[in-house]
């Protein structure tokens, strides 16, 4: 483990108590509604506060320890943060913000300007642009300059908070594509924080869910889904996500195409209709319907198999039915029971193609 | 400047508004109107009101400099430092801009005079400050520096702190945050302590008339001027007076974007 954090510490009236490690190129998501306790763990990781109890360590080099009062200052870790709202500079244009961890570190002006003029041309920042200051810029611009400032003094740990919610919609959709190969290249530990479940499905190689300050589950995207362990897990992860081409169909829908299977999906009205590769796409649980006969109706997604398990949460039951593609259905213990449904039976499942969300790459 | 939305103003604020500008352009008028302009020539070409014009632009220029390099630290102290008994420390430190400055004047003369506590060790090492320019630069820095810590202290209590948070986070040393984000970012309160500390300079009469004295061409400036000329020719203090009115309407005129337009 190069990344270990098991700390208590409180902000406010909230007390949270939170442990996660992290490998070198693993990308590991902290989840958690708004006020679950998130950007207190960025605080602690950043050093910006102090555990009251715990430690975190980066490599075998101690950052915090409680116990021992030992704290790293933040100047002094090798951390690089995109801050939640981007928090750029707005005295600095966009390259004297990309270039300000090396100027920080007492790097001639020149030679670091330079740096963050090369770093910010690969993340596809516009050359005419680079000394606009960030009230000019526009989200994505602004964004990838948050992302070149936390990498340009080549951190060991990356950690990401909120990347994508103070985008637009359409900003969000051109910085994520962004974000995934940022993520893919660090080398080191990537921490991303959200309150977004797609982002943390899509983007994450293991999950943290915290609720309440509290760490109420953490396993791969698979294992959440599969088996979320709170209602709030089965709400945000406990999405169907289906992954592959997407092929123009008739007017107004498309087909993604996957590997288990098509589903319909409605068409972008912005997109030219030609194929896309690597488009995903989610589905919520409660929106899809569960007969025991072949269903006649307007839903454009009609899928037949066996049902592989039925898991009771509260009142309500999560249906896994082994179709092509496989969906997972949510509906009250009631319907259970009124549809005579039993692990191993057969089972239709329908939803329409307007309840499917796409995320194009 | 952005055009604001027309709108009809009500009766009760016009009429109000148009009293409050007579009142305060009447007295003004009365200086232009009553000003002995056939003697102007003779006047400007004394001397003496050239140089109580270059004492005051010397003279507030550096208490307001002063005022900053001394009170921006103190605002810094009391927005953010965990000083005991806060809020007695500030009324202490805002208390020159309430005082009657003749009573600041009392209180330097009492410190920092020949006699005064501080004063007669300074006075055994050569320094003095009564009766010189720098008695009248301290002086008027006593009753500037509260301008100064109100507005610094009300910028750094407006600042979000996560941008200073950012940046050591980003391995910036606190002086490395003070000097390339904090006082960028408090640009405009500094330069509005700045200004609002050098206008209330160039009017300063009290304390410095008590502390420093009123010795022409050693510490009379403008407004001391005004007051000794007065005694012996009003149509020469008018004058002396417009040359202050014109003073401050120049550089207010020419500081209007940086201050108000915020």
């Amino acid at each position: 483990m190069t990344l270990s954090v098991d700390v208590r510490v409180a902000r406010g009236s909230l007390q949270v108590r939170a442990n996660l490690d992290a490998k070198d190129g693993e990308t590991v998501a902290l989840l958690g509604p708004n006020g679950s306790g998130k950007s207190t763990v960025v605080a602690c990781l950043a050093g910006l506060l102090p555990p009251d109890e715990g430690t975190v360590a980066l490599d075998k080099r101690t950052l915090d320890d409680a116990a021992t009062h030992r704290h790293v200052p933040p100047e002094d870790r090798p951390i690089g943060v995109v801050f939640q709202d981007g928090l750029l500079f707005p005295h600095l244009s966009g390259v004297e913000n990309a270039a300000f961890p090396l100027r920080a570190r007492g790097v001639a002006a020149a030679e670091a300007r330079a740096h963050a003029r090369e770093l910010l041309g690969r993340l596809g920042f516009p050359a005419a642009r680079m000394d606009a200051r960030p009230k000019d810029l526009s989200g994505g611009e602004a964004q990838r300059v948050a992302i070149a400032r936390a990498l340009i003094h080549q951190p060991r740990l990356l950690l990401l908070d909120e990347p994508t919610s103070s985008l637009d919609v359409r900003a969000r959709s051109e910085i994520r594509p962004l974000i995934r190969s940022i993520l893919d290249g660090f080398a080191g530990v990537r921490i991303l924080v959200t309150h977004d479940p797609v982002e943390a499905l899509t983007l994450a190689d293991r999950i943290v869910v915290l609720e309440e300050g509290r760490v109420t589950q953490s396993g791969t995207p698979e294992q959440l889904r599969n088996a979320p362990r709170t209602s709030y897990v089965a709400d945000l992860v406990g999405l169907n996500l289906f992954a592959g081409r997407l092929e123009p169909l008739d007017p107004g829908a498309g087909t993604l195409v996957t590997s288990a299977g098509d589903v319909v999906v409605p068409w972008p009205d912005d997109l030219p209709r030609e194929p896309v590769d690597g488009v995903l796409a989610v589905l919520r649980p409660s929106d899809v319907v569960l007969h025991t006969s072949r269903p006649e109706g307007s839903a454009r997604n009609v899928v037949h198999g066996r049902v592989a398990e039925i898991a009771i949460e509260g009142g309500r039951a999560r249906v896994r039915l082994a179709g092509t593609p496989p969906v997972v259905a949510e509906i009250t213990l009631g319907s259970v029971d009124r549809l005579g449904l039993r692990e191993g039976g057969d089972a239709w499942a329908s939803f329409k193609a307007v309840e499917v969300t796409l995320i194009l790459p | 400047m952005a055009a604001s939305p027309e709108r009809k103003t009500p009766l009760v604020i016009a009429v109000l508004a148009a009293i409050g500008a007579l009142f305060v352009v009447l007295p003004l008028a009365a200086l232009l109107i009553r000003a002995p302009w056939s003697n102007l020539a003779s006047e400007l070409s004394s001397g003496g009101a050239w140089t109580a014009l270059r004492f005051s632009i010397v003279v507030s220029l550096s208490a307001a400099a002063i005022s900053l390099i001394l009170g921006a630290p103190i605002a810094w102290v009391l927005a953010r430092s965990a000083v005991p008994a806060r809020a007695v420390l500030r009324a202490v430190v805002i208390l020159p801009l309430v005082l009657p400055p003749v009573v600041g004047g009392v209180g330097l003369l009492a410190a920092l005079g020949r006699s005064g506590i501080v004063g007669r060790w300074l006075h055994t090492v050569g320094v003095q400050l009564t009766f010189t320019i720098w008695g009248a630069i301290v002086a008027t820095t006593f009753v500037s520096i509260p301008l100064v810590i109100l507005a610094v202290e009300a910028g750094l209590r407006s600042l979000d702190p996560r941008f200073e948070q950012a940046a050591s986070a980003m391995g910036a040393s606190r002086t490395y945050v003070l000097r390339r984000v904090t006082l960028p970012l408090l640009r405009p309160q500094l330069a509005a302590g700045l200004v609002l500390a050098w206008a209330r300079a160039l009017g300063e009469f009290g304390a410095t008339i008590t502390f420093a004295g009123n010795l022409a061409g050693r510490t009379q400036t403008l407004p001391l001027a005004v007051y000794q000329t007065r005694q012996t020719d009003p149509g020469a203090a008018i004058l002396i007076s417009l040359l202050l009115v014109a003073l401050s309407l120049v550089v207010l005129i020419t500081m209007r974007d940086r201050i108000f337009a915020r």
